[in-house]
């Protein structure tokens, strides 16, 4: 027999996170969804490349700012929010529907290893998507534009990326308050898809408030780096007959979008681990 | 310090409804417990609570004198497990999943894949190991789930009804495991009372959240089995009443009861006769006796008395 301080030796929580990591990722990489979300990026990507040669629309051939903010721009929040529910809305959940976690919980690792463990393989997943959509858009690029890339499109890549960690963080936590898979994957979409955005228009257009508390409002600047000179703050413009109703639109700054993306970040991270660690397996 | 699980005070409760009340159980060394109980009683509940995997309402529940809830990582560092039935990672094979196992348990790179290659060899699963758990029937999910237990070289086992959807064969080779992990302490639920007999030492039931008794099989079975033993008679012919006046004479019988028309039920007194004995004061009668088979064993018994009516 071993030692018995051998045999209770335990091992560190940072490479537990990588274990983790490891295996969920592979587990995503062989899974029918990750195929599903790279022909959904690829059937968006090829929808616009098709049009753009066939069409050759001159308003948007002129300049590669304006180009990218149509080929690249316009569609990748979209993206982003897919491959977020994709990957991180049953994440926790499934844990529990699917029964997985009474495989991996009852071993020596905290729970919040396992939380982080999945939620980097979630989040390299939703990369490698995001690096798909990315590329095609650079390929476009070249072959209008010849070998330059303006800085703005690089900035856009990052703030996507740090838009996607934070809506990552956003769907665990809620794939961590439900336990049924479908439903947490259905209530990510919706929130980020569509909640959010209806609240974005009611507060600013609407009420004229600066819808500071969303996440698709600090999200925002992954589309508004694109547009040189960045867009003002506020502003207004009358509309309605006689211009009697102003109708004011926001537009984050670089740093107020990065800061609201990354209290999303935090904020969720710290609620959804909170749950999970609370959350008892029973049938 | 020899391998331990004990439970103070535990208790669980679901709203209002106690699944679980003040437990205090402990065991200690290298044997197996067996977990009886009804459905219902509480058994899974307390292993969950052992494991992890739901926290005790009050009580301490501790894995070799560390306390689950406060330090998970430390209790569970020479403990496995198989409660209920998990699922794996689908789209894993039995070597991937293991293998996560050994790296999460801290199992040296260099003995992975021995111990990987053992543990999947002693549930028969060498042909599948390489192939995805998704495609996989109940059973063969439920032979790499005992495998895993196996891995880690653990001194405490816990076990929910292992033997869960086993075809036979599966049965036996999962009590011979179980019979061979005797150098560790194992704490193994089960309905199966013959299984319990067999592989365990000492027996611990439960019943509406409440411990009944916990003491080795021999004493559980001495005290409350009210001594008797069953066996199953056969006759060459089909018995006649005056069959059943002879049998009944026989030294150490207690009662005769009719079974099928070539059979009779005995009960008899352990204290005055055994097996042996009574089959040669049957077999001296003449009455055409050809068999004699045990029927319930004193465990089975014990649990009847002490546990009235389920749920
Ligand atoms: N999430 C829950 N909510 C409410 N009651 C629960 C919950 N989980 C378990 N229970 C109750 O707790 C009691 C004990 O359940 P447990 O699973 O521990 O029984 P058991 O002894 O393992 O039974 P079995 O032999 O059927 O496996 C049962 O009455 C059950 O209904
Ligand atoms: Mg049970």
């Amino acid at each position: 027999m071993a030692v018995t301080s051998e045999r209770r030796s335990r091992e560190s929580s940072l490479a537990q996170v990588g274990v983790v990591a490891k295996y969920n990722f592979l587990n995503y990489f062989r899974a029918r969804r990750f195929y599903v979300m790279i022909a959904i990026v690829l059937l968006i990507s090829g929808l616009l490349t098709f049009v753009i040669a066939y069409r050759r629309p001159a308003g948007i051939l002129t300049a590669d700012l304006g180009f990218l903010s149509l080929v690249w721009g316009s569609f990748v929040s979209l993206i982003v929010i897919l491959s977020t529910a994709f990957f991180g809305g049953d994440a926790i959940s499934s844990e529990f529907q699917n029964r997985t976690g009474y495989f991996l919980v009852p071993n020596p690792i905290r729970r919040s290893v396992i939380y982080v463990g999945k939620w980097i393989a979630a989040l390299t997943a939703s990369t490698i998507i995001l690096l798909v959509y990315a590329a095609v858009a650079i390929a476009n690029s070249l072959y209008y534009f010849g070998f330059t890339l303006p800085n703005e499109f690089f900035l856009s890549v990052l703030y996507a990326w740090i838009f996607l960690a934070a809506a990552l963080s956003f769907a665990f936590a809620f794939s961590s308050l439900f336990k049924s898979s479908s439903i947490a994957v259905l209530m990510s979409v919706i929130m980020l898809l569509f909640v959010f955005n209806v609240i974005d228009t009611v507060a600013s257009s609407l009420a004229g408030v600066e819808p500071w508390f969303s996440i698709t409002y600090g999200a925002g600047v992954v589309q508004s780096v694109l547009t040189v000179p960045y867009p003002p703050h506020v502003f207004s413009t009358p509309v309605g007959p006689g211009g009697g109703f102003s109708l004011t639109i926001f537009t984050a700054p670089v740093w107020e979008g990065l800061a609201i993306l990354g209290i999303y970040f935090a904020v969720m991270a710290v609620l959804g681990l909170w749950l999970f660690e609370r959350k008892e397996f029973t049938a | 310090m020899p391998p331990s699980l004990e439970a103070v005070g535990l208790s669980k409760k679901f709203g209002n409804f106690a699944a679980l009340t003040d437990l205090n159980l402990k065991l200690q060394g290298a044997k197996c417990v067996g977990f009886l109980g009804p459905n219902g009683a509480g058994k899974t509940t307390t292993m969950k609570i052992f494991t992890g995997l739901i926290s005790a309402s009050s009580g301490r529940a501790l894995i070799n004198g560390v306390d689950v809830s406060k330090d998970k990582k430390g209790a569970l560092a020479s403990c496995t497990s198989l409660i209920e039935t998990p699922e794996i990672y689908s789209s894993l094979t039995p070597k991937e999943a293991l293998t996560m196992l050994c790296a999460i348990r801290g199992v040296p790179s260099s003995e992975r894949n021995k111990r990987i290659d053992e543990a999947i060899g002693r549930v028969k699963m060498q042909e599948w190991e390489n192939k995805k758990v998704g495609s996989f029937s109940k059973g063969m999910k439920q032979r790499i789930n005992v495998a895993s237990t196996l891995l880690s070289d653990p001194e405490v086992i816990i076990l929910d009804e292992p033997t869960t959807g086993l075809d036979p064969r599966g049965m036996t080779e999962v009590r011979d495991i179980v019979k061979s992990l005797d150098d560790r302490l194992v704490f193994m639920s089960s309905h199966l009372l013959a299984e319990v007999t067999e592989v365990c030492d000492e027996v611990a039931m439960i019943d509406h959240g409440k411990l009944l008794v916990y003491d080795s099989i021999g004493a559980v079975t001495a005290k409350f089995s009210g001594g008797g033993g069953n066996v199953d008679v056969g006759f060459s012919h089909p018995v006649e009443a005056q069959t059943i006046s002879i049998v009944g004479s026989v030294m150490g019988v207690l009662s005769v009861i009719p079974g099928s028309e070539r059979h009779l039920l005995l009960k008899f007194d352990p204290k005055t006769t055994s097996q042996e004995k009574l089959f040669e004061g049957l077999a001296a009668m003449r009455v055409g006796v050809t068999s004699l088979k045990e029927t319930s064993s004193g465990l089975e018994d014990a649990y009847l008395s002490l546990i009235k009516e389920t749920l």
